[in-house]
């Protein structure tokens, strides 16, 4: 890679979400429902000069044991409401909301992104998510119908759908397909995006194929390097069948990240928002979720449980399950044994690491690693604390960052597909 | 002194296809700093699923004018037809959040074909039907605003505990066209349940009213917060007012629409005009909305001509004296109706110290 120009780094920052990543019992964490929380959070994204600003969605509490989830953050706005609001107090950062695709109706959805466009100067962007259980359905119209193999079906038709009315002159969008049989025009024009950007987050092969058909950029999980490379290679792969160039695909895993003036001093720190973010009252909630069993009476600091877990248990609802508990607790059950832990250090171990650990300059090292090293084109970052959590390192590792010449020293752009070197998108 | 007035003004810019600004942001929060000077009570956007006028979202247009202005309250038409009650609770309760406790919220159905065929989910339902459902898409709203009382949140380290669920409630409503479990995923918004606005014409209320009519005022009287009440004469004004309060209750607040023959603002003639009609005595109507022609002009001229002479005649404030929507209309904070009652006894020694933790 010695005559490869520098690859530019695209950054993103996360609203610290409703889960145990978020520490709330730290003095210096703030509302995570008033605008002026926001507000601080994208205005030093915006000085950081990054690309976006993303907000995650739940249309419905999470629950275990039948009550709802009490350990975490709960509670949040409305994302594109709240993307609006910051429209007005920011002028480059690009707006994200993640908005679901099955319990929306597509003519309405185009027409909010495109009000979200035109608002903020060209600046929106959708995270299409397709989750359809029934619990979610408790809250809508719609209920919870579509299975796993048509959540992707309709969110593909709902998307190119929506991109339809996006581009629709006068004649208006006369559309007949398996999800929508629809008929109108959007009062307003093309949005100055042409296509506010679309992002998707899904991992499964369903998922890639659908970024690779329709995506902008990949919101993955894959915070190792070689995860990452293997990841960034496939997604790329299969971007040809679709008639794409791999630059019109960007790849941003979601990482976390704890600095210090020293290494030492971050490992130390990072240890200690370890176990600020896993309390012993989580440590259970975490098994829960894995044994799907009541295990109330479990001893966080004693070994995990000896029964197996129930792979059909309904007891955790509103949370994605991922892979076969059979298979995680097998493999949690090796780690414990080989490295001789408690329940609690064992969750502490497997489920709070943070991806990018040290001081500045080592994070932005590590940082600009992964991205030449095609693990990544960039990254979203998700802070720990509400809201001052992005300030260190848009203080200490962006100026290192530009530095190295492989981030912006301003926007050059006024869209946000500008600032991550996407087309506009042609008038189908 | 004379009873003060509820004054408010419709942003909406007229039909014509050069009318600038309507995709720019700034147009809107320009409009809306003038209706802050003229101390409104709040101005309301309209907004529907036709192709026609071209609009951005109303409520999306407010959110982006809400932290460019201070005070004025900021109420969007959101239509119930073909939406998703539990996306407009959130969305309307999120306006409050940003607006600091300032939305309002004007209900709005969609009758026509056109918009129908846009959804592509059910045919166009006749007027009462769609009024019906709109009253339970407001029921839904407010359950869901009451869902988390308003000091669930108690970040208690002690017991690892965020919230306290057992002030977190399931709204299980059920009616003929959607059923919805809650509780809110958006916790109690400032004012507790933002501002309900209903349109209603004094046709509406008169014994040979429509069925789409009859609902419309129903809905009104069952949830409405502000009734904008048209009324072709002041006569029948004052007997549909009259009526309206008699079946609704004094906490009802019932604005005047005036049309643009009234609220255009061209000259110092049509100021006259305007002032004899806002000053007029026995109106039965608490104040007025302002359908202005030209919303810049006639904004400005309410700021800087009608607003003054008003105040001269105590019958508009000087300045906002609180920051609420509901503080404007002088309507109290409803208390959740799931919190329970209040303990007899005045030592509830818990209360003090949760309210300190979730500031």
């Amino acid at each position: 890679m010695t005559d490869r120009p520098l690859k530019q780094i695209h950054l993103a920052a996360h609203f610290p979400g409703v889960n145990n990543t978020t520490v709330w019992s730290d003095p210096a964490s703030g509302s995570h429902i008033e605008f002026a929380s926001f507000r601080h959070l994208a205005q030093t994204a915006e000085r950081g000069k990054f690309d976006f600003f993303f907000l995650a969605e739940g249309l419905r509490l999470r629950e275990s044991k039948g009550r709802i989830h009490d350990l975490d953050v709960v509670g949040r706005p409305e994302s594109i409401t709240v993307l609006n609001a910051l429209a007005a107090v920011t002028e480059r950062l690009g707006l994200a909301a993640t908005v679901n695709a099955t319990f929306n109706e597509p003519y309405e959805l185009a027409r909010r992104f495109a009000s979200l466009d035109h608002l903020s100067g060209g600046r929106a962007a959708w995270n299409v998510v397709t989750s359809s259980d029934a619990f979610t359905g408790e809250n809508f119209r719609r209920g919870g119908y579509l299975d796993r193999a048509d959540r992707y079906t309709r969110a593909a038709e709902f998307v190119q759908l929506a991109r339809e009315f996006w581009d629709a002159g006068e004649d208006g969008v006369r559309h007949r397909g398996p999800q929508f049989d629809v008929e109108g025009r959007l009062s307003l024009p093309r949005p100055p995006q042409g296509h506010p950007v679309v992002i998707q987050a899904g991992d499964s092969d369903e998922g890639r194929e659908f970024a690779a058909a329709t995506a902008d950029v990949v919101f993955s999980r894959h915070s190792t390097l070689a995860d990452g490379q293997a990841f960034h290679a496939d997604v790329k792969r299969r971007l040809a069948a679709y008639g794409r160039k791999p630059d019109e695909l960007k790849i941003m895993p979601g990482v976390t990240f704890v600095l210090a003036d020293t290494d030492a001093e971050a490992a130390e720190r990072a240890t200690a928002i370890r176990r600020a973010q896993v309390g012993p009252q989580t440590t259970i909630a975490f098994l829960e979720q894995v044994w799907g069993v009541d295990l109330s009476d479990h001893d966080p600091d004693g070994p995990l449980p000896a029964v197996d877990p129930d792979p059909d248990s309904a007891l955790v609802q509103g949370r994605v399950r991922h892979g076969d508990p059979l298979a995680v607790a097998r493999r949690w059950r090796a780690v414990a044994a080989e490295k001789n832990l408690t329940s609690h250090e064992l969750v502490i171990e497997l489920t709070g690491r943070q991806s990018f650990i040290g001081s500045p300059a080592t994070v932005a090292a590590q940082i600009d690693h992964f991205v030449q090293n095609d693990a990544a084109d960039g990254f979203i970052l998700v802070p720990h604390l509400t809201p001052g959590g992005l300030d260190e390192f848009v203080d200490g590792v962006v100026p290192l960052l530009q530095e190295r010449g492989v981030f912006r020293t301003d926007y050059t752009g006024r869209t946000l597909r500008d600032h991550l070197g996407l087309p506009l998108p042609g008038r189908r | 002194m004379p009873r003060q007035l509820h004054l408010s003004a419709a942003l909406d810019s007229p039909e014509s296809p050069d009318s600038p600004g309507r995709f720019d942001a700034g147009h809107y929060a320009a409009l809306a700093r003038l209706a802050e000077r003229a101390t409104l009570d709040f101005v309301t956007l309209d907004d529907s699923f036709a192709a026609e006028p071209s609009r951005p979202d109303a409520l999306a247009a407010l959110a982006r004018t809400a932290p460019l202005t201070g005070r004025v309250g900021l109420v969007p038409t959101v239509t119930t037809t073909h939406t998703e009650p539990f996306h407009t609770s959130i969305s309307v309760n999120t306006l409050d959040w940003v607006s600091e406790g300032r939305a309002g919220w004007l209900v709005g159905v969609s009758t026509t074909e056109a918009e129908a065929r846009a959804f592509g989910r059910r045919p166009v339902a006749p007027e009462d039907e769609l009024w019906a459902e709109a009253a339970d898409a407001v029921e839904v709203a407010a359950r869901l605003w009451d869902s988390w009382e308003d000091d669930a949140e108690i970040r208690d380290t002690a017991t690892g505990r965020f919230i306290d669920r057992d002030k977190l409630h399931y709204v299980d409503f059920e009616g003929p066209h959607f059923s919805v479990r809650g509780p809110s995923i958006t916790p109690r918004p400032p004012q507790g349940r933002p501002v309900v606005v209903v349109p209603v014409t004094a046709a509406d209320l008169a014994p040979d009213a429509s069925p789409g009519g009859r609902a419309r005022v129903a809905t009104a009287i069952r949830h409405a917060d502000v009734v904008l009440l048209d009324a072709p004469d002041r006569a029948t004004r004052l007997s549909a007012a009259t009526d309206l309060r008699l079946r609704a209750g004094e906490s009802l607040r019932i604005l005047a629409r005036l049309d643009a023959t009234l609220s255009a603002l061209p000259d110092r003639a049509a100021d006259e005009r305007l002032l004899a009609e806002l000053t007029a005595t026995g109106t039965g109507v608490d104040g007025f909305h302002l359908a202005t022609a030209d919303p810049l002009r006639d904004l400005a001229a309410l700021a800087d001509r009608i607003a003054p002479a008003l105040r001269a005649a105590g019958l508009l404030r000087d300045e906002y004296t609180g920051r609420t929507l509901r503080d404007h209309l002088g309507l109290a904070r409803p208390t959740s109706r799931y919190a329970a009652a209040p303990l007899s006894s005045p030592a509830a020694p818990t209360a003090p110290a949760l309210a300190e933790v979730t500031r």
